[in-house]
């Protein structure tokens, strides 16, 4: 490995995250055009974690520092999750060293802090955010996994970059097992990051709301980092989809253009798929809680068809 | 991945197909409403016409294109629009079904596709036709419509399930052969339409007679 | 030639009838084209007796002495329901359960039945065979719900649901016997024509044979009222007319049966081991049991007679299960026995529930005060049925029983406690309805005594002397059942 290559490593860990806001800016604005609202300006998610960062910090007196640790853990463990994904290059150094069920480990490390610091003050709404996000990943959860597994029998292998790779040196095929995972995906992908059938990203309303319940104790530059992380998530998932579904023009050269070439055709597809995400939230309605056990059921069931399918059909 | 070779593009479209018929098997297992079943029932239709066509092709079949044909007059044109008159003059267009647990049924389902695929294997590999591997699906479609029929409670939604069974055996006719003689896939045309009609004065019949679809006002005649 | 002239009266009978059938002459009608049919089969049976076998349009439709003695039965009960059902049907316009309108669509489906079973009995080809039972189905189950009674609802409802799923697995076993056959026979018409099947059935994939046999096995045993797929059968025999349930116990269930024993010719050939042989017994053991156990709680007369019908159908099928030339031949003579007397019980029972107005058994009384000829026909009928000794059955029953003694000890005694079972049942709940007092009533049109007797007379001299000629015609069949 050389030093250009850890360059590259920490070139890509600063471009995502200082693209996540930037992405959720994206998504903000289709969702106003869809709406027929003004729509903010795309700096705004910037502004607003700016703001937040200067702001100070209010607890609660019954808080422990289980609260004031978890926004840096959180922020730390979607930074990590970052750098692991191939977004732009698939041989970086860190690539090689986790596969796609740590992956999942570090993304729930995260959820579980997120929502034990929720319970730690004792408010009805934190708990009940907790409670309903553990009803949600609980069922998400084993659905991603068997998303994974079914790419992973594909490409004999789970680690990530062979996954990419893998596909990248058949070229064109149509696997019926993939469409049906790359489905799932998406539903997983909706409920994870609180998208609309499952949660509502922008209400406050007490009845349906789930992330925003688990947050609303948080102040100062520990909500900025959550809202950081939270939208470091979507991208994680973003490039995550397009790593294992859409892993053209990823690169593995270390020349500039091939790099430059990769890096302009993964913000073309973020650019897409963050306009489709909101075309997507705006067309569907919200499900009440009590759905969402079909809702991720569905999920969970295409999931497993696929990978059923992959077995019977050899592809 | 080291002997990769990979399959033409018409039969790789033939298990897109074929996933996607199974696909719509398990949604119409789920639907609750009729009038969705009906528009899937069609799809499915749709789909099975679709994979006949795309089998056809591969394989230089041309009866398989007449099959293709009586497949989307029959199951895509004909007997979703008797359905949909059947269920537009009986008033149960909206009709939910809300006794169905999703969630259990759908587990068995994935059951009943582990199974079938299970049973399908050891013999697609006799199969010297190339459109071997849909027969599992086929099968696994089948035995879901039949668990569709079974969980129902109401009587179109079990039409609709023995209607889609039929589709399931289509698609094993059309996969794990060329196709039956044309003989027998014209009477089992025949016998599903007529069937149809029969299914229909049915209904108006049943609803006479307990003023409801319901299958639950007909289970008086039981062994004590 | 004879086989397209035999199928062609029925289907201008159907026709004909579902055009005119309320018309006042239509019964007669009615039974003017079964004889006609009769007519015709007599004409082929003789054909086949004096050449072996006849084949016609490309062999899609072959005669053989297996299938022509059962379109011979098929045509005679076919006939005499016919003349049955002619006073019959006048009872019931008379009553005012019957419409005209209704009248019509019976006869007319009537024929259309006779028809279907034709086909189905007639055909080689395997792939049309199905096509023929589904339309028998198809057929029978507007007949089933003609009274239009919540129960006969029901019971047509269930029946057309469960025998629709029946024979979409028989459809399924169908295309996987084509798939095994194509490959020996190559693709096309010919690969489903059991004639060319049964000459290569050697070279057949074992592995896809049996798991063809299975399906079918389960479809067609739907329709011959196997258990545990026998739900449909006493429903449908107890809420149809009566006529419809002489036909279904003495000609469908034999129909269906038969469609399973053509396959299992073919996968005994493919598998050189008695994995058909013992799916059957076991199905056939089971339904006996099955309905013995159920025949002794039954109050409707015509439930109580079609759980005999499983009961006969289970004996059958382990006869044929068990393989061989002398449990072939009691099996054969098993299913005619049991078609002409179960008819015969059902002649007299539909007059006997006509004259009580009803089909409950504790209300019908002293039949033999009322009208001694319907009560001798029910007694005897029903001894006849349970097998006592100068009836055929018991010759049949006899035949069976021996022969299992010899290849599969373990099912006699079951077989022999589920028969004597099944005779206290009957008999216990057939001999109040005949002795006691009475209380009937007469009916307009006086009923049709002849089919009954006509039937019994045929068993009892069949139980006492079997013609030689029919004997050797009975065991060529078996022969062919290998």
């Amino acid at each position: 490995m050389t030093p250009v290559n850890w360059l590259l490593q920490g070139g890509q860990e600063i471009l995502g995250i200082l693209l996540a806001p930037l992405l959720m800016g994206w998504v903000g604005i289709w969702r106003a055009w869809l709406q027929n609202r003004r729509a903010p300006s795309l700096m705004q998610p910037y502004r607003q974690l700016f703001k937040l960062f200067h702001k100070e910090v209010v607890l609660a007196e019954t808080a422990s520092p289980l609260l004031r640790v978890t926004p840096y853990l959180l922020f730390g463990c979607m930074g990590l999750t970052a750098s692991l994904i191939p977004m732009v290059i698939t041989d970086l150094p860190l690539a090689g060293a986790v596969d796609v069920i740590a992956l999942v480990g570090l993304l729930s490390l995260a959820r579980v802090f997120l929502a034990l610091a929720a319970m730690d003050v004792g408010t009805a709404f934190g708990s009940l955010g907790a409670r309903r996000e553990m009803l949600v990943s609980f069922l998400a959860e084993p659905a991603l996994l068997m998303v994974f597994f079914t790419i992973a029998s594909l490409n004999a292998s789970t680690s990530l970059r062979f996954m990419v790779t893998g596909f990248a040196a058949r070229g064109f095929y149509l696997y019926p097992s993939l469409a049906f995972a790359g489905v799932a995906f998406l539903m997983v992908l909706l409920a994870e990051n609180g998208r609309i059938p499952v949660d509502n990203p922008e209400t406050h309303l007490e009845l349906t709301m789930i992330h925003e319940a688990m947050i609303l104790e948080y102040s100062g530059r520990h909500l900025a980092l959550i809202e950081w992380a939270s939208a470091l998530k979507l991208l994680i998932y973003f490039s995550l989809g397009f790593a294992l579904f859409l892993p053209f023009g990823l690169t593995d050269s270390q020349q500039g253009w091939g790099i430059l070439g990769a890096l302009i055709l993964f913000l073309l597809k973020l650019t897409v798929m963050g306009a489709g995400l909101a075309v997507l939230e705006t067309v569907s309605a919200k499900q009440r809680l009590f759905r969402v056990p079909e809702y991720l059921g569905t999920a969970f069931l295409l999931a497993v068809l696929a990978i059923l399918l992959h077995y019977l059909l050899g592809s | 991945m080291s002997h990769w070779n990979p399959a033409p593009f018409a039969q790789q479209l033939l298990d897109l197909f074929a996933s996607l018929l199974l696909l719509i098997a398990f949604a119409m297992l789920s639907q609750r409403r009729i009038l969705t079943l009906i528009h899937l029932f069609a799809w499915q239709g749709l789909i099975l016409t679709l994979s006949i066509v795309d089998s056809a092709w591969l394989t230089h079949q041309p009866h398989l294109y007449y099959s293709a044909g009586l497949t989307l007059l029959t199951k895509v044109l004909i007997l979703p629009l008797l359905l949909h008159r059947l269920i537009r003059r009986l008033d149960v267009v909206w009709d939910v079904e809300t006794l169905i647990n999703i969630p259990t049924t759908m587990l068995v389902g994935i059951g009943l596709v582990i199974f079938s695929f299970n049973l399908a294997l050891p013999i697609s590999h006799f199969s010297s036709t190339i459109l071997r591997n849909t027969l599992g699906i086929a099968l696994a479609s089948v035995l879901l419509s039949f668990m569709m029929m079974i969980t129902r409670r109401k009587a179109v939604p079990q039409v609709i399930g023995f209607l889609a069974l039929e589709n399931g055996l289509f698609l094993a006719a059309t996969s794990a052969t060329y196709g039956m003689p044309m003989v027998v896939e014209l009477g089992v045309a025949l016998d599903v339409l007529v069937g149809m009609f029969i299914f229909g004065i049915f209904f108006f019949q049943i609803r006479e007679t307990f003023d409801s679809l319901d299958i639950r006002h007909m289970e008086k005649l039981k062994e004590e | 030639m004879e086989i397209l002239v035999l199928l062609s009266f029925p289907l201008l009978g159907g026709l004909w009838l579902g055009v005119t059938g309320q018309r006042a002459r239509a019964p007669q009608a009615n039974l003017l084209f079964s004889l006609a049919t009769l007519g015709a089969a007599a004409f082929l049976a003789m054909r086949v007796l004096r050449e072996g076998r006849v084949s016609a349009w490309d062999e899609q439709f072959v005669v053989d002495p297996f299938n022509v003695f059962l379109v011979g039965l098929t045509a005679f009960v076919g006939t005499t329901t016919a003349w049955f059902s002619r006073p019959y049907v006048r009872n019931e316009v008379q009553h005012g359960r019957l419409s005209e309108n209704r009248l019509r669509l019976y006869h007319g489906m009537y024929q259309a039945f006779l028809f279907t079973l034709l086909v189905a009995l007639t055909t080689n080809n395997l792939g049309l065979l199905w096509v023929a039972m589904e339309a028998a189905t198809l057929t029978t189950v507007l007949l089933v719900s003609l009274y239009r009674t919540p129960a006969s609802l029901e019971a047509a409802w269930k029946y057309f649901i469960l025998c629709g799923v029946g024979i979409a697995q028989a459809l399924f076993g169908t295309l996987l016997l084509y798939f095994a056959a194509e490959k020996v026979l190559g693709e096309g018409g010919n690969a489903l024509l059991w004639t060319h099947l049964a000459q290569v059935k050697g070279q057949l994939e074992p592995t896809i044979v049996s798991l063809a046999f299975v399906f079918l096995l389960v479809g067609y045993g739907t329709k011959v009222g196997l258990a545990p797929l026998h739900n449909w059968l006493p429903d449908a025999h107890a809420e149809g007319p009566t006529p419809i349930s002489a036909v279904l116990s003495g000609l469908l269930l034999n129909v269906a049966l038969y469609a399973i024993l053509r396959t299992k010719v073919l996968v005994d050939g493919a598998l050189h081991q008695p994995f058909a042989g013992h799916l059957m017994m076991g199905f056939g053991v089971f339904s006996v049991v099955v309905a013995t156990l159920f025949l002794m709680r039954q109050k409707d007369i015509k439930r109580l007679f079609a759980y005999s019908s499983i009961e006969h159908m289970g004996l059958m099928t382990f006869a044929f299960g068990m393989g061989g030339a002398v449990a072939n031949f009691a099996g054969l003579l098993h299913m005619t026995m049991h078609s002409l007397t179960k008819s015969a019980i059902f002649f007299a029972v539909g007059h006997a529930s006509q004259k009580s107005g009803t089909q409950l058994m504790e209300q019908i009384r002293g039949l033999i005060r009322t009208s001694p000829t319907i009560g001798w026909g029910l007694l005897l009928g029903a001894l006849a049925i349970l097998g006592m000794p100068p009836f055929g059955v018991f010759a049949s029953e006899f035949l069976i029983l021996t022969t299992a003694m010899h290849e599969q000890p373990w099912a006699t005694p079951i077989l022999l406690g589920a028969l004597g079972v099944a005779f206290a049942a009957i008999l216990g709940k057939v001999q109040p309805m005949v002795f006691g007092p009475a209380t009937g009533q007469r009916l307009p049109h006086p009923p049709a005594i002849l089919p009954v007797f006509l039937h019994l007379t045929l068993v009892l001299i069949l139980g006492l002397y079997l013609p030689p000629a029919l004997a050797i015609w009975y065991r060529q069949a078996a022969a062919l059942l290998g």
